[in-house]
């Protein structure tokens, strides 16, 4: 580092290249500073409003990133090419479709609005910058960004003791893992000198492998299995995803998700993790298989979609076992599929529950066919494509998944695999038998669907059914991205 | 510059890190267990300062043992003192405890005689001179964009305290 080089200021297009981040903070401080002046009453609405235009304004940002050359920017902290975009893509768009759900939600729950869109844009923020991310030292920070602001939304229901219980597990066994995750990293930096990702691959091919490096991988794996609810580490996701405020379920099961993915991608491949395949071999079939079983006993339908997420993030690290050039486009596909049939999911829970989150119960949902033919058709969509049924994004998600194990003679993976899928689809196909042939428990109509959570379903709806359609679009992008990390 | 005596040094400091972390599990009283743990913290700069690391150690002294164990003082002082006296010191599972942090510490001399390949050849090299300094134009270099990003997560953190904490807002 010679003094020279801090002469050199950043240049414009370094700024363009962490525009959806710029955006979106920008926002969430535009909402902080409002919300001690605007009036009480009104103030959820017109926040709500803000909070949408700020994630749509993110979405352009990454689309407008498209129109610009790939590169570094700040001294090769942040890397914007195809990869990144994909991944700023998602978690805006998912961004929205939570700030859409939450409109209804927020005033049902007589929540304050002002930090929780706050929190939702600067979660955000963190989820972008840890896929544009090529520095360790970053990707920590972006992590615990992200990281910091779940915590705090998980308990936002704060008259609510299962949401305060959801805050503060998720927050102690959240920073365990994140101690677990630095560590690796400064194990990293002492078996490569470095902790910039690029140079780390760089060290890794040249000579023999330090096994200092090999203790570092596993380090940090475990702190990012935490995040992605992978097991071993996935016991807290029941319970936090139980008591946290339903769009947020909706929100953290997929955007961080994807955004440790992408983190994950980026550690493994593009370093040239040493020893990955095995490691990734026995997370993917315990938590495929953990996951489903334990989801097969639940009753309240948070927390069996807590066991599916487990589930669905062992189907994803199939893909990363696979050979880099299937496996990376199979993990973002599956990852963008996942997104749109989560937060699906969680925008028709949200709305069902009611105030005080009271209906949660798969007796619950009994009849909702005929109480509400729109919510009961819109779940079918997101629960089917969660079991994986053609013309549904999920369908095409495993497809592709399975066909890359296959292709590296993953065969012992691909059967454990396939079998869970069929397990996997009697609990999804419970709720679904509940709706539509059970008699319902209680008459009284299901509230109308305003136009935010509309909305939502509509955008979660159409995502799911075109990636089921037309994934070939989708998947072409991924391939040309994960081209780029080889 | 030659170091004195580092062997001597290096096994007092350390000696007095483990001496000051047995006393903070021990102590009944638990301003002592604080005091204790100052000990530690400060034994663990004087071995920041022989690894020529004044930057570090540094930073140790004024943000643990200085700002991290007001905390924690502050936090003593407003819990019952007197009740916490009286609890039982370990429960039932300090038998199991005992056993695994023995077999971590077999396990830790095991990997330290055997995997010599565990530890990089060379020994880092470390800078005699202007650590501070290095430290400051990587901060303000490189790592601008690392440095800055760390305040909203400030921000953040801030939010979160205001939002748990507050009894309306």
């Amino acid at each position: 580092m010679t003094p020279s080089t801090l002469q050199t200021l950043p240049q414009g297009i370094e700024y363009v290249r962490i525009l959806p981040e710029i955006v979106l903070s920008a926002f969430g401080i535009v909402i902080m500073l409002l919300d001690p002046l605007v009036d009480q009453r009104r103030s959820s609405r017109m926040l709500g409003t803000i909070a949408l235009i700020g994630s749509l304004a993110a979405i352009a940002a990454s689309q407008y990133q498209t129109q610009c050359p790939p590169g570094t920017a700040f001294w090769d902290m942040v890397r914007v090419d195809a990869f990144s975009i994909f991944f700023h893509i998602v978690v805006t768009t998912v961004t929205a479709v939570v700030i859409l759900t939450s409109f209804e939600y927020m005033d049902v729950q007589q929540l304050h609005a002002g930090e929780y869109y706050a929190l939702v844009l600067f979660g955000a923020v963190g989820m972008c910058l840890m896929s544009s991310a090529v520095e360790l030292v970053l990707i920590f920070i972006a992590l615990e960004i992200s990281s910091i602001s779940t915590y705090i939304l998980a308990g936002y229901r704060r008259r609510v003791a299962i949401s305060s219980e959801s805050s503060v597990k998720y927050f102690l066994l959240g920073s365990f893992a994140t101690a677990f995750f630095l560590y690796g990293v400064a194990l990293m930096f002492g078996a490569t000198g470095s902790t910039s990702i690029a140079k780390i691959g760089e060290t890794l091919n040249a000579g023999p492998v330090p096994l200092l490096a090999y203790v570092a991988i596993a380090l940090m794996f475990v702190g990012l299995g935490f995040k992605v609810a992978a097991a071993p580490f996935h016991i807290w996701t029941p319970d936090v995803y139980e008591g946290a405020p339903a769009p947020i379920v909706g929100f953290m099961s997929t955007a961080p998700k994807a955004a440790v993915f992408a983190v994950l991608l980026r550690v493994l491949f593009e370093a040239h993790a040493p020893g990955r395949l095995w490691l990734i071999w026995v997370v993917a079939a315990l938590s495929m298989t953990l996951g489903n079983i334990g989801a097969l006993v639940q009753d309240n339908i948070k927390r069996l979609l807590a066991y599916s997420s487990i589930a669905h993030a062992g189907y994803l690290l199939v893909a990363f076992a696979a050979l880099p050039s299937s496996g990376i486009p199979a993990a973002m596909f599956y990852t963008a599929a996942y997104a749109a049939m989560n937060v699906g999911c969680f925008a028709v829970i949200s709305h069902f529950a009611s105030a005080g989150e009271r209906r949660v119960t798969l007796e619950d949902y009994a009849g909702l066919g005929r109480r509400s033919p729109i919510l009961a058709a819109t779940l079918t969509l997101f629960l089917l494509s969660l079991i994986g049924i053609p013309i549904t994004g999920g369908f095409f998600a495993k497809f592709y998944v399975f066909s890359a194990a296959l292709q590296a003679d993953l065969v012992g993976l691909t059967v454990i695999g396939v079998l869970n899928s069929a397990v996997g689809a009697y609990y999804y196909l419970r709720v679904i038998v509940m709706m539509y042939m059970r008699e319902p428990r209680e008459e009284t109509p299901v509230a109308p669907i305003p136009f935010g959570l509309g909305a939502a379903l509509a955008i979660s709806g159409f995502a799911t059914l075109y990636l089921g359609l037309l994934p070939g679009r989708v998947l072409e992008y991924a391939r040309s991205a994960a081209a780029l990390l080889r | 510059m030659q170091p004195v005596a580092t062997t001597f040094f290096f096994y007092l400091l350390s000696g007095l890190a483990v001496l000051g972390g047995i006393l903070v599990i021990t102590r009944k009283n638990p301003v002592h267990s604080a005091l204790a743990l100052i000990l530690t913290l400060l034994s663990l700069a004087g071995l920041y300062l022989m690894l020529y690391a004044p930057f570090v150690a540094g930073v140790q002294i004024i943000l643990y043992a200085g700002g991290i164990m007001v905390l924690f003082l502050f936090v003593i002082m407003l819990v019952n003192l007197e009740r916490s006296a009286k609890e039982e010191q370990f429960n039932k599972q300090w038998i199991a405890g005992t056993a695994a942090a023995l077999a971590l510490g077999v396990l830790f001399i095991l990997v330290y005689t055997g995997g010599k390949a565990l530890f990089p050849e060379h020994l880092a090299q470390l800078p005699e001179q202007s650590n501070t300094q290095e430290v400051a134009i990587l901060l303000y270099g490189n790592y601008m964009f690392a440095f800055e990003i760390a305040s909203l997560l400030l921000l953040v953190a801030i939010i979160g305290a205001v939002v748990m904490a507050k009894k309306r807002i």
